[in-house]
């Protein structure tokens, strides 16, 4: 949780099964670049025939997918089942889903279209709630450096930016693009910014999307016992370089692309963050909040 | 001959030019080049100052707006943004 509070995105690597997989990628009639005559007969055909329901927004997770599809099979893993859990609770609800694809090259040339990556942004509006949705990603197979994976900004996510307002930062230090193993699942806070890279393979490339909202306040969703309790205050700069590292490390961390001045605004944030999924309303790390709530007039 | 600009957008560190780049965007009005978003890992200069070294033509920075009251810990887009330019001379 700790690192998700201070990053905004967790990964699970191949979780789910091979065989689930193929399920999947039959299901959505997983084809080769050369069998694709356009982008809209291809999403067609899938929505036709595939398992992928349509979701009325706002449906409960577990009504909205069929049965034994390859869709229920994932949601129902435990590892999906309890990271959901632990961020959104037990009765979270279904903003949306898509199914993201992105063609190779060979099909811009075939096409006679310009092949751009997709711009930096945040989803799906200016949102300044202390309530967080997430976005579950399925990689149903491998994704390599050259497919262009999607692309995220760690430690982005408590920066309050209207959507696609941030696309005029084409590069920002410390960017990540997903390189992984087939049955990958991202969880990403929904105000992580992202963006879909550039798909250089000779193979489509699959990402699955659901947006997960809360019915729920958030508070120790992931510590149903209540036992998590905040670490004493330590040393500030003057420190003791021989303790090991503590969960306020992971929340301290500090990412490349951050400004000299705001870095201290986006520990504060995190620390805030922490305060609500915790439901410890005075913790605090490194001091940055007791400092400024020492307000004696 | 005619003539086309080069603009190079630099986010820097910390207000000042001879801070660190964390974010860059670069648009070519030769044509030479398409940029795009996610192109490259690597910033094209270390400092705002480099690229002013370079024969970047500073045009615009961006101004110190005090916080708003009661928002002070409001953390949204990168706050220091300089506009550079070059210009190229060609048969474009």
């Amino acid at each position: 949780m700790a690192e998700f509070a201070s990053s905004g995105c967790l990964f699970f690597d191949e979780l789910i099964d091979e065989q689930t997989n193929k399920e999947f990628l039959d299901d959505i009639g997983h084809t080769n670049i050369d069998e694709v005559d356009s982008v809209q007969d291809f999403y067609k055909n899938i929505k036709a025939t595939s398992s992928i329901p349509r979701i009325p927004a706002g449906t409960p997770l577990k009504e909205a997918f069929p049965k034994n599809s390859p869709l229920d099979k994932i949601f129902k893993n435990e590892v999906v089942e309890g990271a959901i859990t632990s961020l959104v609770g037990s009765n979270t609800i279904v903003d949306h889903q898509f199914l993201h694809i992105t063609f190779p090259t060979k099909y811009f040339n075939q096409a006679n279209q310009r092949q751009m990556s997709q711009a930096n942004h945040q989803d799906s509006t200016i949102d300044p709630r202390s309530t967080f949705d997430v976005q579950l990603f399925y990689f149903p197979t491998e994704v390599t450096k050259e497919m262009g994976g999607t692309r995220y900004h760690p430690g982005t996510h408590l920066r309050i930016v209207n959507e696609n307002a941030i696309a005029k930062y084409q590069n920002i230090l410390g960017q990540k693009s997903i390189v992984c193993k087939p049955g990958t699942i991202g969880i990403f806070h929904s105000g992580l910014w992202h963006g879909a890279g550039v798909n250089f393979s000779e193979n489509i490339r699959y990402m699955f999307k659901v947006r997960l909202q809360p019915t729920e306040k958030q508070e120790l969703l992931w510590d149903p016992e209540k036992k998590y309790q905040p670490l004493p205050n330590r040393a500030l700069f003057w420190t003791d370089e021989t303790k090991d590292q503590t969960i306020n490390d992971i929340l301290m961390r500090s990412y490349p692309w951050q400004e000299a001045d705001t870095n201290r605004l986006d520990k504060i944030n995190v620390v805030k963050f922490w305060r609500l999924l915790t439901g410890h309303k005075k913790m605090d790390v490194d001091y940055w909040l007791t400092r400024i709530e020492n307000e004696l007039y | 001959m005619a003539k086309r600009q080069k603009v190079l957008v630099l986010y820097l560190k910390f207000p000042s030019l001879e801070a660190e780049v964390i974010s860059w965007a670069t648009f070519d009005g030769t044509g030479k080049k398409l940029h795009m978003t996610g192109d490259t890992d690597t910033p094209p200069y270390p400092t705002g100052l480099d690229a002013l070294l370079d024969g970047w033509r500073l045009f615009q920075a961006s101004q110190a707006i005090p916080e708003h009251p009661g928002e002070e810990f409001r953390t949204s887009y990168l706050k220091h943004e300089f506009f550079f330019e070059k210009l190229e001379e060609g048969d474009f």
